[in-house]
């Protein structure tokens, strides 16, 4: 819902009258559930081949799209691990050098990369929690409490999704320019602090994982409204709020536009003091390649924990009415 | 806020004095101070849980693009701040530039290199995710690696191989005969070498949005199609990609409202960061920051910001046109 939406996460909203009965059959004939929705079927055989696992020549295929996707990444590391001769050479590296720490030492003393480094967490962790909190907050109130104009509130929210919003990048700047927070964190954080993404990814999963009974048991308990939301619905999201927090968290740490408009050299995340380096060492690949690098494990390793979660959080959001 | 887990029954339907026997007398039509706290707490609460988003979403969204036709039809710079009311001005002059035009053209031509191939691919690695793999997890992993990297360092990583004189791809192509080219230098070359760093990032995961799609295909219809002796490549067409559309349309959409904001790739693809010695590669994001950043006029940043949102919403309202014809003129088989 701000300059920090590159792109809005796999979701397709709902067409036409927006009432939201659970289950509604959709027209192209596909079977969704909300996020969360831990059993996928397990399929036998492949597209319309019955029983049969698949050949070779599917998984030479796919290996070939895995090394595609990974190949850039290794190059990455391997020219970071050499010298800046390296490129000038008449033949390629095949094995890494052993380059990349003194490399890594050089790119520290070229951009504050520590710094960039505690930015991008630092924005990363507080918008996801944040977007988890406030999200699971709205969602709770769109799918389970009775109000108002819920409906067309909820539409309305679904509508954000398709707005550019980074396209109102000049008064944004010049509103935190008048707060003084240019060049400031809270100038990136604000902006991402609740998203619309995340108030229907949240409202479609706690329609189907709240039991109604649950509720008004707790209301007939005596529970206020918010110690309800506390006691029932929060416990309730955490599958989702998981892949919230992780989608979250991805899409600000790769996050670059605003954060270059509005933060200083002094004070970057880590995409911003690449741009940096390269601007200081533009000919000297080894070094600029070396923190591209570096920016990508930390997510890297974040990735080999939590990709499964990925995976299925893109998959479920992907099918869902 | 936690509270202890084990609630203790209370009952809120009497309040005040606690009457051990039960009543029988009229209720009381004065309703205690708690009563109503708990009516108000009911009826407004939802409000206010979704009101922090609607309070950012106007402040940060809503607002700034609103402000920005405010912005686009006055006197702006960076420095002065706000000046007179000068009306088309800024809309005349931005239009009235080559640079303007040329944005216009890479952002298109970018776009378009970018999302096809995408589409197409993304489904065919969809399909092949789509057999009854080993290790499923794994190879949905793989094809997601490249989301999680920086758009930023993937234009550094490319950069690199896309080099003019020492880069790995021309390298490969001289190896096969082929001549060297700018990839730095020539217009076409450098939205093939951008939109590479896209489709890298996006197609992946586009997969998989592609393969749950798949998964949610009956099996019926293609043991019906098997029975009326299609083959795999038959059942493909006729089965998997017409139960595909809607995902096909979304993802297009998405791509377009994220694509023509594209710029990232093309500002980290050389040093300076200003698309090419003469715009080659420049997208209409970038031109937007050259002039409120560079040029210090926010006004004319401005009209840019708003001639790209009409063109999105133009692009937007095209695909809908489209699609629409194609869903109400099918046939169905």
């Amino acid at each position: 819902m701000s300059a920090l939406e590159e792109k809005p996460l796999p979701i397709i909203p709902r067409t036409g009258p927006a009432s939201a009965p659970k289950n509604d059959a959709d027209p192209f004939g596909r079977r969704g559930s909300g996020p969360g929705d831990g059993s996928r079927r397990r399929r036998r055989g492949g597209s319309g081949g019955p029983g049969r696992g698949p050949g070779w020549i599917v998984y030479g295929c796919l290996a070939a799209v895995i090394l595609g996707s990974m190949f850039p990444l290794w190059w990455s590391f391997l020219i970071g691990s050499h010298d800046s001769t390296i490129l000038s050479r008449d033949s390629f590296p095949l094995l890494p050098g052993g380059n990349f720490f003194s490399n890594a030492v050089e790119v520290i003393d070229t951009v504050p990369f520590w710094r960039a480094t505690m930015n991008s967490v630092i924005v990363s962790t507080v918008t996801a929690v944040s977007v988890v909190f406030f999200s699971t907050l709205a969602g709770y109130a769109f799918a389970k409490l009775r109000f108002k104009g819920a409906v067309p509130l909820l539409v309305f929210v679904i509508a954000t999704m398709a707005i550019p919003t980074q396209l109102g990048v000049v008064p944004l700047y010049q509103v935190m320019a008048r707060l003084g927070w240019t060049g400031e964190l809270q100038a990136v954080i604000v902006p991402g602090l609740v998203t619309a993404f995340g108030v229907f990814w949240m409202t479609q999963y706690l329609r189907q994982a709240i039991p109604d009974e649950l509720i008004e048991a707790a209301t007939v308990d005596g529970c206020s409204m918010i110690r309800t939301f506390f006691h029932v619905a929060l416990p309730a999201a955490k599958p989702a709020a998981a892949m919230l927090f992780l989608f979250t968290f991805v899409l600000n740490w790769t996050n670059f536009f605003w954060p270059f408009i509005v933060l200083g050299p002094q004070n970057p995340t880590l995409p911003v003091a690449l741009q940096q380096l390269q601007a200081a060492h533009f000919v000297d690949y080894s070094l600029v390649l070396a923190g591209a690098t570096m920016a990508t494990i930390p997510l890297l390793i974040l990735f080999i924990f939590t990709g499964r979660q990925l995976v299925s959080g893109i998959m479920q959001g992907a099918v869902k009415q | 806020m936690s509270a202890p887990a084990a609630q203790v029954p209370v009952s809120t339907t009497r309040s005040g004095g606690s009457a051990p026997e039960p009543r029988t007398g009229r209720r009381k039509p004065k309703l205690s101070f708690r009563h109503r706290a708990s009516a108000w707490d009911r009826r407004y609460s939802p409000y206010l849980y979704i009101s922090p988003f609607f309070i950012l979403f106007a402040v940060v969204g809503l607002f700034p693009l609103i402000y920005t036709a405010w912005v686009a039809t006055h006197d702006w710079d960076l420095i002065m701040g706000q000046g007179e009311f000068i009306g088309g001005e800024n809309f005349m002059a931005v239009l009235g530039e080559r640079g303007f035009w040329i944005s216009l053209r890479n952002t298109l031509s970018i776009f378009i290199l970018s999302s096809a191939p995408q589409v197409v691919i993304a489904i065919l690695i969809a399909y092949l995710l789509d057999y009854n793999l080993r290790a499923r997890t794994f190879w949905r992993m793989g094809v997601l690696i490249p989301y999680v990297v920086t758009p930023v360092a993937v234009a550094l990583i490319f950069s690199n191989l896309f080099g003019d004189r020492f880069g790995l791809v021309n390298s490969i192509l001289e190896t096969v005969g082929i001549d060297a080219i700018g990839w730095h230098s020539g217009t076409l070359p450098s939205h093939l070498a951008i939109a590479t760093m896209v489709n890298f990032r996006w197609t992946g995961y586009n997969a998989l949005i592609f393969l749950a799609a798949m998964q949610a295909v009956p099996r019926d219809l293609y043991e019906a199609a098997a029975i009326d002796g299609a083959g795999k490549v038959r059942q493909f067409i006729s089965v998997t990609i017409p139960n595909l559309r809607p995902t096909i349309i979304f993802v297009i959409i998405t791509s377009t409202i994220g694509g023509l904001q594209i710029f990232d790739e093309p500002r980290m693809f050389d040093q300076y960061g200003r698309g090419g010695t003469d715009g080659q590669w420049q997208t209409m994001t970038m031109y937007l920051y050259e002039l409120g950043w560079t040029r210090s006029d926010f006004g004319q940043a401005s009209a840019v910001a708003v001639l790209l949102f009409l063109l999105i919403v133009a692009i937007g309202l095209i695909n809908f046109v489209i699609t629409r014809r194609i869903s109400s003129s099918e046939v169905k088989r």
